[in-house]
This record gives structure tokens, sequence and C-alpha cells, in this order.
């Protein structure tokens, strides 16, 4: 006999348990701690807080925790916890130029003024698993340098002193912001780069990488990329002046681009940019890539009609919580919408079969009659 | 030692610390004017700044937030999914108002003042004090005519609707009758086209109802709606005209014979059973006494 299906409550509470208790594995195994995540999975704390758009390396630490290092999910953790806080108000720009650069590095000269500084990096490491990790002990002490008092100048700007690069146009207009407002196209360069900045690095990577590899291609050198920490001011209307809140740490990637010059412009050098929280360099010069394959319009490029080069194409899939959602949403029960199809496919079936019926007995018939045209 | 706990609503009893019914009420005006605006001009599509919920896009995040903004505490609320109230995602939506609201909730349709759907319309008669808000997957009707937001927006504001027009002719020339049997696109008071979301297009014509009708698209920031008694009509020709289709049998719980029936698959041998896919209506005809073949059988075999 047909009982309708019951007890969705129950399934769902059971779940959340077992779920719990896989997130804890085995328990001769000790916990991991949201501060052990924090200190040793720093980049994945950095892509979290990226993606998620907050600022905030225990929250991120313990979102991974959480969601058992699936990254999406931790991202998605932390942006539900965003839209929650009251937004007090924003702060000044941050000033990428009074970094204190960990790692500064260009592509495009081979030495200038603040130095080339490696810093943390993968880049030249032999990728060889390291057994030495899986036993537990210390690291030897890194060496330590001293580090520089005055401010490191961006590398662009010794191009643009020659008038080799484009100038950014100024504007003292506040930018729009994505999490608050709908996005409607055309969009504008700002809020482009809100959508890159947190959206999927996976899928800003492959839109970064297709412009290399022919779709819209325009040769990009890394002018300068930096990573280090930056002060956070905000302007506290009470007091009538910017006091510093905090401080962050970001990676800023400029890429120099060539351009062959337009009707209106003559031919210069053009900027892409990234700029993310934390160490996240991938993502950043990624970003900078896209940004600079996206401004066709504004440089009088040619569409080619490539898909880093469609504004709605990129911000609409950019985001991996929507993405995540809408793509997963289709295990959600839809036996409605399924019966409905079933029944038309019914329908057409009988109507296609009974139509197909005579049919079938004309075209015997034709086969088997000798005609002046078969002959032909 | 690490302390999240200021930064935790959760550690206060029951989410307390969230606002009622979640959003904070400045979230709530900014959804409330897109659903002003919404019922000012049935079937367009208003942009809002939809917020990241906390349950996944795609599991009804503009139908809650909908919810969210037009509930008060003194409603009853009603969800549903699938046309049942005890569909996993339906409790859990339910659960969160509960928790977030704390309103009272019940799973008759007649008691509630604000239900909440995802791809159904209850059988029984909405009324005049009751508001339905369908969740949306792609508010967009022409979205798989045109992938472009920018050139659908385009064909709304100048009413191009030819391409919908000849999607159907293709579909009659193709298959002899109008291929879609669920989100058939209907046109709003003369004017726009519009999706209503996937329900089966048996659950079409109902839409010209005494309730508010209110639509949310969570993932692509759309609200839109039909104030009462708005004029819906569901696209077609005049010489294949719209037909609302359903399974061509009766409940076998309940023996109603115009619900819309779900098709379950009772054994190995492939044996099929139809039943409502309105479990309140289909539980409300059984305890009014109307047994359905199964409930006969049932009946004879304990005898």
């Amino acid at each position: 006999m047909y009982v309708a299906v019951k007890g969705g409550e129950r399934a769902i509470d059971n779940a959340h348990a077992w779920l719990a208790e896989e997130r804890r594995g085995d328990l001769d195994v000790a916990e991991l701690s949201v501060a052990q995540i924090r200190e040793q999975l720093r980049l994945a704390v950095n892509r979290v807080m990226g993606e998620g758009s907050l600022y905030d390396p225990d929250l991120a630490a313990l979102a991974i925790k959480q969601a058992r290092g699936d990254m999406i999910e931790a991202i998605f953790l932390i942006r539900a916890y965003r839209t929650t806080l009251p937004r007090f108000g924003h702060s000044e720009p941050v000033d990428t130029g009074a970094m204190a650069c960990d790692r500064r590095v260009s592509a495009t000269f081979k030495d200038a003024p603040g130095g080339q500084i490696l810093g943390p990096t993968f880049d030249y490491t032999h990728r060889l698993l390291d057994f030495k990790l899986a036993a537990e002990g210390d690291v030897p002490e890194a060496a330590v340098g001293t580090p520089r008092a005055e401010p490191t100048p961006h590398i662009t700007e010794f191009l643009n002193q020659e008038g080799l690069i484009q100038a950014e146009p100024e504007s003292e207009a506040t930018p729009g912001d994505l999490t608050r407002e709908p996005l409607e196209l055309p969009s504008n360069r700002p809020l482009r780069l809100q959508a890159l900045t947190r959206g999927d690095e996976g899928f800003v990577l492959s839109m970064a990488y297709s412009t290399q590899r022919g779709y819209a291609r325009n040769h990009a050198f890394v002018g300068e990329l930096r990573i280090g920490k930056v002060a956070v001011e905000m302007d506290i209307p009470e007091l009538g002046f910017a006091i510093e809140v905090g401080e962050i740490e970001l990676t800023e990637c400029e890429t120099v681009n060539q351009f062959q010059g337009s009707k209106t412009e003559p031919p210069q050098f053009t900027r892409g940019y990234g700029l993310v929280f934390g160490q996240s360099e991938r993502k950043a010069i990624s970003m900078a890539l896209v940004d600079r394959a996206l401004r066709w319009k504004e440089l009088g490029e040619d569409d080619m009609s490539a898909p880093a080069q469609d504004e709605e194409f990129v911000l609409y899939h950019s985001d991996n919580i929507q993405a995540t959602g809408f793509l997963e949403h289709i295990k959600l029960p839809h036996y409605v919408d399924f019966q409905s199809e079933l029944e038309l496919i019914r329908k057409l079936r009988r109507e296609a079969e009974a139509a197909a019926q005579p049919g079938d007995a004309k075209s015997r018939d034709d086969a088997s009659a000798t005609s002046p045209e078969a002959a032909e | 030692m690490l302390d999240l706990s200021a930064k935790s609503p959760e550690n206060a009893a029951e989410m307390s610390e969230y606002n009622f019914a979640y959003l904070d009420e400045q979230t709530k005006r900014m959804i409330r004017r897109a659903i002003l605006k919404g019922l000012a001009i049935p079937g367009y599509q208003v942009p809002f700044a939809s917020r990241e919920m906390p349950m996944p896009y795609g599991w009804g995040t503009g139908g809650v937030q909908v919810s969210a903004a037009t509930l008060t505490p003194e409603d009853t609320l009603k969800v549903i999914d699938q046309g049942a109230d005890d569909t996993t995602n339906a409790v859990s939506i339910r659960k969160f108002f509960e928790k977030t609201a704390g309103v009272a909730t019940t799973e008759e349709t007649s008691d509630a003042s604000l239900i909440q759907t995802r791809h159904r319309i209850p059988e029984t008669e909405l009324s005049e004090d009751q508001i339905l808000v369908y969740q949306v997957p792609i508010p967009e009707p022409l979205r798989f005519l045109e992938p472009s937001e920018v050139e659908t927006r385009k064909m709304h504001s100048l009413e191009e609707y030819g391409l919908m027009h000849v999607k159907l002719y293709e579909d009659i020339a193709k298959h002899g009758a109008i291929a879609t049997a669920y989100a058939y696109p209907v046109k709003v008071e003369g004017r726009y086209v519009m999706d209503p979301s996937p329900i089966p297009k048996f659950d079409n014509p109902k839409m010209e109802m005494a309730a508010i009708q209110l639509f949310g698209a969570g993932r692509e920031q759309r609200i839109y709606a039909l104030p009462p008694y708005t004029k819906v009509v569901s696209l077609d020709f005049d010489d294949y005209p719209f037909e609302a289709s359903k399974a061509d049998h009766a409940c076998d719980m309940c023996g109603a014979e115009e619900s819309y029936l779900d098709e379950v698959i009772m054994d190995d041998a492939g044996n099929r059973m139809f039943v409502c896919s309105d479990t309140d209506y289909c539980a409300g005809r059984r305890a009014a006494g109307h047994v359905g073949a199964q409930a006969v059988a049932d009946r004879e075999i304990g005898q």
C-alpha cells in the first residue's frame, strides 16, 4: 500500500547529526583548531576571505572547518554571515603605494626602485613531496632583512612619466556596491572589478587563460605584483578626519598590455588591474587579465566575440555561490515538472506513432511499386 | 585563546539576535519597494538587491526574501514544495521562519495567510486575504530563446514577443502540439509576457485569482507580481488553444478527478499509482470521506 512520504523533518535532523560526526572524523585523531587552520592553511583562508568578501581570518578558518574543507561551502558560510552585518560606512580608498610589501616582483623591469622581493612564494620550489612534513618537526628560521622605510612606488608609474601608459581617469565618485544594488547591464569598471575579485578563482583563471590562448588575445606583462599589508582608514564624521581602523593583507597586480591605438588614442600601453584579499596571486593576475579583456569597448578594440570580452557572460557566471546553488538545486524534488513532461512525451509519442502508421504503409507500397522515376 | 563568541548570533538562543524574519529592516524596505513596484506594473521583472541567504541559491532564496519582507507576526505561514508540506525543503523553509519569525504555521491552505510555494498552486481556491509567494529559478520567459539579459529586457520594453510566438509555432509544426509542459509562458494584462515559475501548465488557469501573487528570484535578483484578479492568459493560437493537462486518472487515495496528480512507481514490476500532488487537498478530501481506488482495495483486503 502507498504511504505518502513523511518524516522529512526527522530525516533532516538525522542527516545533520551524521554530517557533524563525519566532519569530526576519527575521534582517535586530534581535532583541528580554528587557529591551526588560520595559521597553517592560510592560502585557503585567503581564498575564503576574498570570495566571501569579508576580511576576517578567524571566521574564514572557522568556515573551512565547518565546511570540511569544501572551499565553496566555506565561502558560502562567510557570505551568508556577511549579509547580516550592519553597514557602518565605508573606508577611504586604501593606498597600495604605501603597502609594506612582503613580496613585490615585476616582469617588465630587471630592477626598479624598491627592488624585487620574492617573499614567501612557491615559484621556485621543486614540486617534490616533502616527506619530512609528514613527521612533525620545527622549521628552520628564515633569514630576516631590514624592512624598507620609504614607500615602494608602483612600477607602472615609471611608464606613466613618459606618457607610455594610459592614465586612469580620476574620479571622486563613490563606486556602486554589487552587494547592495542589483547588477544592471551595461555595468562599469568598478562593478566589474568587484565581481571579479569575489568571483570564483577557477572561473576567473580559466577566463584569463582563454585570453592568453587567443580568445581576445592581448598579451599581458605583469608590470607589478605586490603583496603586503595596507592600513584601512575610515573617516569618522564626529572627528572630522580619517583614522586607521585596521590593517589588511592584499595582493595587487597591474598588467601592462600592448595597445595598437585606435581612431581616438595613440599607441600606448594599457593596464589590467587585480586586487584581492590576502596572498592570492593566481587570482590577482587572472583578474587583471580578465579586467583588461573586458575593457575592449572603452578602448575601441574589436569585438572578437570571445567569452572573456562578454561582460554579461563573465559577470553572470563568475560567482560560485550563485553557480553552485543553481547547479545543485536540480537534485531537489522536481517530480511535478517531471510528471508534466512525462505526460507530454507520452502524448507526443502517441501522436507520432499514429502519424507514422499510415505513412509506413505508404512507403512500403512505394518501395514495392516500380515507377519510372525509380529507374533514374 | 580564540574567542569567536562575539561574532556568533547563533550563540544566542534561537537566533534571537537576528531581526524578525531574519532580514534587517532596511533590506525588507528595499524588497517591499520592489514588490510594490511589481504590483504596480503586473508581470514586469523588478531588479532588486537580493541578499545571500543562509540557504543556497536554487533552494528558494527569492521566495524566502519576499516572504521575509511580507510576513508580520500575526501571519500564519504554509510552505509547500511540489504541492506537499512535508517535502524536505518545504520543511526546512518552514523551520527557518518558525525559528527567525516565530510565526504560526499550518498545513491547511485555507488557514494560511501567506503561502510560499515551489512548483505548484494549491488546489483549494485562495481568497483575498491571502498571499501566494512563488520561488522562481529563471524569471525571464525569453531566456531560453535569448540568453542575453540586455537583449531580453529590450524585448520586453519594446513588447517584442515575436520570438516566443515563433517558438510555439515551431513546436506545433514539429510535434503537432506546444511542447511546453511546465513554466508555460503567460501574458499579463495584455502587456508583459511572464514566466509563471515552473508550475505545471495545469495550474496556469488558476493564476487569475483573488489572492496577491508575488514571485521572487533570488539568484537572478528579480521580483514580479500579480495583483488580485489580474488577467493572465496562457500563450496559444486560435487553432491550437491552450490546454491545462494532467494525468488521465483519478487520485487513488481520495478519488479526486480534478486535481494534479503525481505518478508513483509502486513495485519492481513498474506498477503505478496516481495521488494528488497537493497533500493538504488530498488529506482534506479523505477526512471528508472520499475514497480512491487504492483506498477501496486496501479496505477490501482489510475485511
